[in-house]
């Protein structure tokens, strides 16, 4: 194993986060610290009304009596929930209404993340080519939707949470925590009591959303936590794919982030949400800073053949905890889950899904791709379950992990639970290093060891990343090279 | 062409090649023919730059041009192939794609352009046809799921499309039955030009009456004991390598 021993002295040589940029911009904060006050001045900033302070604060009281969860397979120190802003925005004197008011050097950073914000430069690209409408997140808030009117036009929804709460409360009122309850667990009640911006989208009954819908978070202040909520909901045989997208800077202290996203799905309905996540994954030797992200993910395919697919590739934060779940509860709905979750260097994942079947003849399928190098760990954790009602339900379930290098883990902790004698669930489940072998292989082929490392992995993961948007996968396709740079000598 | 000269190699710290010296000049196929042990895969491995062979004294050239200083994959874009007598799986890579990054890499490395796509099709159809590889399973992860003989073909396939100067067969007749081995054989055949040297690695005579050699070396404890005409083949079949062995 000559090769591949050279490991860990290698990975020291990873430079290769490209987003680890902090922009100099005017920014203005909470003050530092949680308590009630900090959320009444989140609730004030945003203008928010009384029922959303309540709720916020009705979350805050619960939060101070829960217990941060350590069952997962992740270690790092105490988290001073006291020593962070939990609010930070570009100052503005109002949230910009269109494109042309937002600051310049705000869309300058976008740009600089290849992110296109301007509506005509996303026109201007080769005919025929999917649009994207994009919803920026900066720290705290939204900075920009795109493509608002046209979505408009067919009647679906796509703003900013804040701007949600103010214009269309009743969607809000009735779905907010409606999946993701308040109390649900630790970092979910955090959330809800300060959550600052995210994405909101509905999409009417039988409406197929014309465009990929997608939002981009960006975490650029020192000492904060980013805090988003997120709301998308199909109602009765509409469809919408939407993507997310997320980095940060790279900074020595590790910064919190807690998102809550909420997916509901009706009769008929479908939702396609797709995230490739690439926050600051800490430094690859001494592990230090990097992202925590700790995110509560899950979909309620409320009515009958309600349908979700979840993607995620997850290669950037330092530690990752984070379980995109389905609740099947119509009937004959159908939940899936499909993951790439690449480790390196010093990070720990400890990431999996829930397919909680209620509903009769639900079926959901698990394909989860675990990659560890350098001297991570890397947990696939996963829950399929079956109730009474449940009968006929179906679940198949594909956990394989890659090995590169020797000092690396890979762990899979799948439960099972049928609670009903017709549910029908297949596991299957591999652990295989990466070969010196097919590296010598491909290498006598002409291709140079690093090369032979992105053909072999990206063959690994092809199977998920065939289900991201095109455009997507592409970019997918060089993250995971990137994040795998170095990690063979 | 082909210089190795005095060449001891060890694996693991246990000296498997022990002054090994071979000549393959342009135009020529050599074989090199020993009972199990004798370092036969172990030559291939240190020619072609596999971690973990040790070179401690001796040198190989190729045109004058020394091997051993370069990566694998570099000796591969001067133009060494090894025919692996085990190819291996590379799941979710089809057969095409391997073979279409591997022509393009080493392409890149002798500064060529990339191979156009449709040229490169049209070529892999033809010689998949020659070699009776349904183009199908060119589109099937590379070596997934194959059976021993089309593994080998899909070598012999690979072998074509990169145009390798030099070629190096591992026991590629080991589990081919007679047609496969046929197949095969005027694959490796369609290859033989002036300007290509060829080593053929085998235990049994049955490959060379396919392939004929110029040349056959006796290898037997990381040496090479004897060297003839294709007559030795021969002879090793009717008598075996004892007196070689003994000779070592």
């Amino acid at each position: 194993m000559a090769a591949v021993s050279k490991t860990v002295e290698q990975v020291g040589e990873l430079e290769s986060y490209k987003h680890g940029f902090v922009s100099d911009i005017e920014q203005e904060f909470a003050p530092k610290g949680l308590s009630a006050d900090t959320v009444r001045f989140i609730s004030a900033k945003k203008g928010e009304p009384d029922w959303m302070l309540q709720w916020r604060l009705e979350a805050y009281e619960r939060w101070l009596v829960l217990e941060q969860p350590d069952w997962a397979r992740v270690e790092f120190p105490p988290i001073d929930y006291q020593n962070s802003y939990y609010y930070a925005a570009p100052s503005t004197k109002e949230g910009p209404k269109s494109l042309d008011e937002v600051d310049p050097e705000l869309l300058a950073i976008y740009a600089k993340l290849g992110i296109p914000l301007k509506e005509q430069e996303v026109l201007a690209g080769v005919e025929g080519a999917p649009r994207y409408a994009v919803d920026a997140v900066f720290d705290s808030v939204s900075v920009v939707t795109t493509f608002k009117k046209e979505l408009a036009a067919v009647g679906v929804i796509f703003c900013s949470m804040s701007e949600a709460i103010r214009e269309h409360p009743e969607l809000v009122r009735k779905y907010l925590g409606s999946v993701v309850p308040v109390s649900d667990n630790f970092f979910a009640c955090l959330n809800s009591a300060v959550f600052s911006d995210g994405s909101f989208v509905y999409i009417p009954p039988g409406v197929r959303c014309p465009m990929e819908l997608s939002t981009y978070f960006r975490i650029n202040a020192a000492e904060s936590g980013q805090f988003e909520r997120t709301l998308i909901i199909a109602d009765k045989g509409a469809y919408c794919s939407y993507l997310e997208g997320c980095t940060a800077p790279m900074r020595d202290e590790n910064q919190l982030h807690a998102a809550v996203v909420e997916l509901v799905i009706l009769d008929d309905a479908e939702i396609k949400y797709s995230t490739v996540q690439n926050w600051y994954p800490g430094d690859p030797v001494t592990g230090k800073g990097g992202i925590y992200n700790f995110v509560t993910k899950r979909a309620d395919c409320r009515g009958d053949r309600a349908k979700v697919s979840w993607t995620q590739v997850e290669t950037g934060s330092a530690i990752t905890w984070k379980y995109p779940s389905c609740v099947l509860r119509g009937e004959s709905s159908v939940g899936e889950f499909y993951s790439i979750a690449i480790t390196n260097g010093r990070q720990q994942a400890d990431t999996g899904t829930k397919m909680i079947h209620l509903g009769a003849n639900t079926r959901s399928r698990i394909i989860s791709k675990g990659i560890s190098a350098g001297r991570s760990s890397n947990t696939y954790r996963g829950l399929v379950s079956a109730h009474p009602k449940a009968k006929g339900a179906r679940n198949f379930t594909q956990c394989d992990s890659l090995l590169i290098g020797k000092d690396c883990g890979a762990h899979t902790v799948p439960y099972i639970e049928a609670r009903n004698g017709s549910a029908k669930f297949e596991h299957e489940a591999t652990t295989t290093r990466l070969s010196e072998d097919q590296l010598f292989y491909v290498m006598q082929r002409g291709l140079s060891q690093e090369e032979a490392v992105q053909l072999l992995v990206n063959g690994f993961v092809k199977e998920v990343l065939q289900e991201l948007p095109m455009e997507f996968a592409v970019e997918a396709q060089k993250l995971v090279a990137i994040s795998l740079e170095g990690s063979v000598g | 062409m082909l210089s190795i000269k005095n060449l001891h190699a060890s694996v693991g710290g246990t000296e498997i090649l022990k002054g090994l010296t071979l000549d393959v000049p342009a135009g020529e196929v050599h074989a090199i023919m020993g009972p199990n042990g004798a370092g036969k895969s172990t030559l291939s491995y240190v020619l072609t730059g596999r971690e973990g062979y040790e070179v401690t004294k001796g040198s190989a050239t190729l045109d004058g041009e020394d091997l051993l200083a370069l990566a694998a994959n570099e000796r591969a874009a001067r133009g060494v192939f090894l025919s692996f007598q085990y190819p291996l799986e590379i799941p979710g890579v089809p057969a095409l794609t391997f073979i279409r990054t591997a022509l393009n890499a080493q392409r890149k490395a002798r500064g060529e352009p990339e191979v156009a796509a449709p040229a490169f099709l049209k070529l892999a159809r033809e010689k998949a046809a020659a070699l009776k590889i349904d183009f199908d399973m060119l589109k099937r992860a590379l070596n997934v799921g194959f059976s021993g003989g089309e593994k080998k073909r899909m070598e012999i396939l690979q072998m074509a499309m990169l145009e390798p100067r030099f070629l190096i067969l591992d026991e590629t007749d080991s589990g081919l039955d007679i047609d496969a081995l046929k197949i095969v054989s005027e694959g490796v055949n369609a290859l033989r030009s002036p300007e290509r040297g060829m080593l053929v690695i085998t235990h049994y005579q049955r490959l060379l009456d396919h392939i004929r050699p110029d040349r056959v070396h006796v290898l037997s404890a990381g040496r090479i004991v004897a060297s003839g005409g294709p007559e030795l083949a021969l002879e090793l079949e009717r008598e075996g390598y004892d007196k070689y062995a003994r000779a070592a």
